[in-house]
């Protein structure tokens, strides 16, 4: 199933005013449904090898899978989309390949990335994610976060040691819980959620949260969701504005129509005739 | 290391660094700062610093401790706080100014693990459950916690949303208007603030304050632009429809346009005027 007429793509990714190097790596394919995000970490240029290995294996090998196994069909193991054992195999051989790569390369030792990665079918969208990338989404105004990071400052907050408003002074935003390519085995955290027409997914590293507000971000992608190129350079730019200390990436998905399977089985009698 | 100067009267008595996760300050002995006067409790107050951030709770002292002047439960210790225990005095230097020698390298993000570092969480669930951080999550300590009372930096802007709902002409269509809590906490626009005023149409005459990082012009589905709030000044930018905005007579292209003051602008057959306010 083709989702180009379905979903619009749009992304920016700007290595930052304070940073020479790129550490972000980003991927997309609407025609899958399929959007990869990375914020590698590690000196010199190991943070965007492990981060570029994170998108370009999840990629490459998520668009062989969706070509031949729908996403939205139960996976016989546990009943739940084929999609997330689909998403969940390729983060575990992502993580795997950047760890090899940790420990028999010196110049790579230490070396890992967080990760979100979104997979729409169906009118759904699996999310998964590692560290402290993020996923907000906008629908009828309404503009939230959806992933909870993986980070120390969140689990400040969560046993209440610290407000969200306070957790904006933090000093400790920068240390994350949970990475690809640190350990031999990685948990993602993958969840499901309904789509509809209208919604936009925002998907973005740290420089862009830690340097705008979620108020300027919403209000950013409500007012220009017209226009999602726009929209994209403008949260970038304004990360710029506030300082850029860090890379900042986005990309936005914009859900233009429905995307149902066609259930019954006479649409599925016409759509395999077409 | 972060820091704390104890000093009396203004005379300094003793420099303490926080290296400790837990640190006592109380009349009694084993406290790790003791400071011997009645006005002190005996157990007075506790900072846990985690990693480089420091939180100071009073453990139910009789005569209170202050932060800044103003009486607290539990703070979150930001550099150049003066916490006071009667006429003592805690000037908390935190060592993050120093994160100028290095602020890249500081800001990078990095992987803590599991067990190597103390847990959030930890400190609440230890043995020193009826500890001041055990407190935290109950009820009593919860109030503190939740007031921005002490700390007048994390107060949000209070123009910003009256801002917000003040802004509402026909032709300005800001999708985000009718949400007062979307509105712009407006930390970049620097410099001085513009208006546009309308020149022509049913709204003719009606200005609006530019105070939000993004304002919207124009019919939705029709032609739409921005203008964004930047700190080098005011810039508009084509958003949708078939024809582009016009700025003193000459049509745009999809690029960023700055503004002038008295910039004359078209869009959607009505014309207006920007101008920085004096």
């Amino acid at each position: 199933m083709n989702l180009s007429q379905a979903i619009e793509i749009a992304s920016c990714t700007d290595p930052g005013i304070v940073r020479s190097h790129n550490e972000d790596s980003i991927a997309a394919d609407a025609s899958r449904g399929l959007v990869v995000l990375a914020d590698g970490m590690g000196g010199y240029n190991a943070g965007e090898v492990a981060s570029g290995m994170a998108t370009t294996v999840i990629t490459t090998e998520l668009q062989h899978l969706l070509e031949d196994n729908p996403p939205y069909r139960a996976d016989p193991l546990n009943g739940r989309p084929y999609a997330e054992r689909m998403l969940r195999e390729q983060i575990e051989k992502a993580n795997t390949s950047i760890f090899q790569a940790a420990q028999s390369q010196p110049q790579y030792a230490g070396m890992g990335t967080t990760l979100v990665a979104a997979v729409f079918y169906d009118n759904r969208v699996l999310i998964a994610h590692i560290g402290d990338s993020r996923v907000y989404r906008l629908r009828d105004e309404v503009f939230e976060q959806i992933t909870k990071d993986h980070s120390l400052l969140q689990e400040q907050i969560d046993s209440g040691m610290i407000t969200p408003e306070q957790a904006r002074f933090s000093q400790n935003k920068n240390l994350v819980t949970r990475a690809l390519g640190i350990d031999p085995t990685v948990e993602p955290e993958i969840r499901e959620y309904d789509t509809r027409p209208g919604d936009v997914w925002l998907l973005c590293s740290d420089g862009l949260n830690d340097m705008v507000s979620d108020e300027d971000i919403g209000l950013t992608v409500q007012t220009l969701s017209a226009n999602l190129k726009l929209a994209a350079q403008q949260l970038v730019q304004m990360a710029n504005d506030n300082g850029g200390r860090d890379n900042v990436s986005v990309i936005l998905v914009r859900v233009l129509r429905d995307f149902s399977v066609p259930r019954g089985w006479v649409s599925r009698l016409f759509s395999w005739l077409r | 290391m972060a820091k704390l100067i104890l000093s009396m009267d203004g005379l300094v008595l003793k420099e303490i660094t926080l290296t400790k996760e837990r640190t006592t300050i109380g009349r009694k002995p084993h406290n790790d700062i003791q400071i011997d006067n009645l006005a002190v409790s005996g157990e007075h107050a506790v900072i846990v610093t985690i990693l480089n951030d420091s939180f100071l709770e009073d453990l139910g002292s009789t005569n209170g401790t202050l932060v800044n002047g103003q009486p607290i439960k539990k703070h979150f210790l930001q550099n150049a706080d003066v916490i006071e225990l009667g006429k003592y005095k805690l000037k908390y230097i935190s060592d993050t100014p120093a994160a100028a020698k290095g602020p890249q390298d500081f800001e990078k993000t990095m992987v803590i693990r599991p067990g190597a570092m103390p847990k959030a969480g930890a400190p609440a669930a230890g043995p020193g459950a009826s500890q001041p951080m055990g407190t935290m999550s109950s009820s009593q300590g919860m109030p503190a916690m939740n007031t921005s009372q002490g700390m007048p930096t994390m107060s949000p802007p209070p123009a910003a949303p009256a801002a917000g709902a003040s802004q509402s002409m026909p032709i300005l269509n800001a999708q985000s208007q009718p949400q007062p809590t979307m509105a712009s906490s407006q930390p970049m626009a620097a410099g001085r603030v513009a208006s546009i005023q309308i020149l022509s149409g049913a709204n003719a005459g009606k200005e609006m304050e530019l105070t939000k990082a993004l304002t919207t012009l124009g019919k939705p589905g029709v032609q739409v632009a921005v203008i964004t709030r930047r700190p080098q000044g005011y810039f508009i930018t084509h958003v949708e429809g078939a024809s582009f905005p016009i700025v003193n007579g000459k049509a745009l292209d999809a690029q960023a346009h700055a503004l002038n003051d008295h910039d004359v602008l078209e869009l959607a057959g009505v014309k207006m005027e920007f101008f920085f306010k004096t």
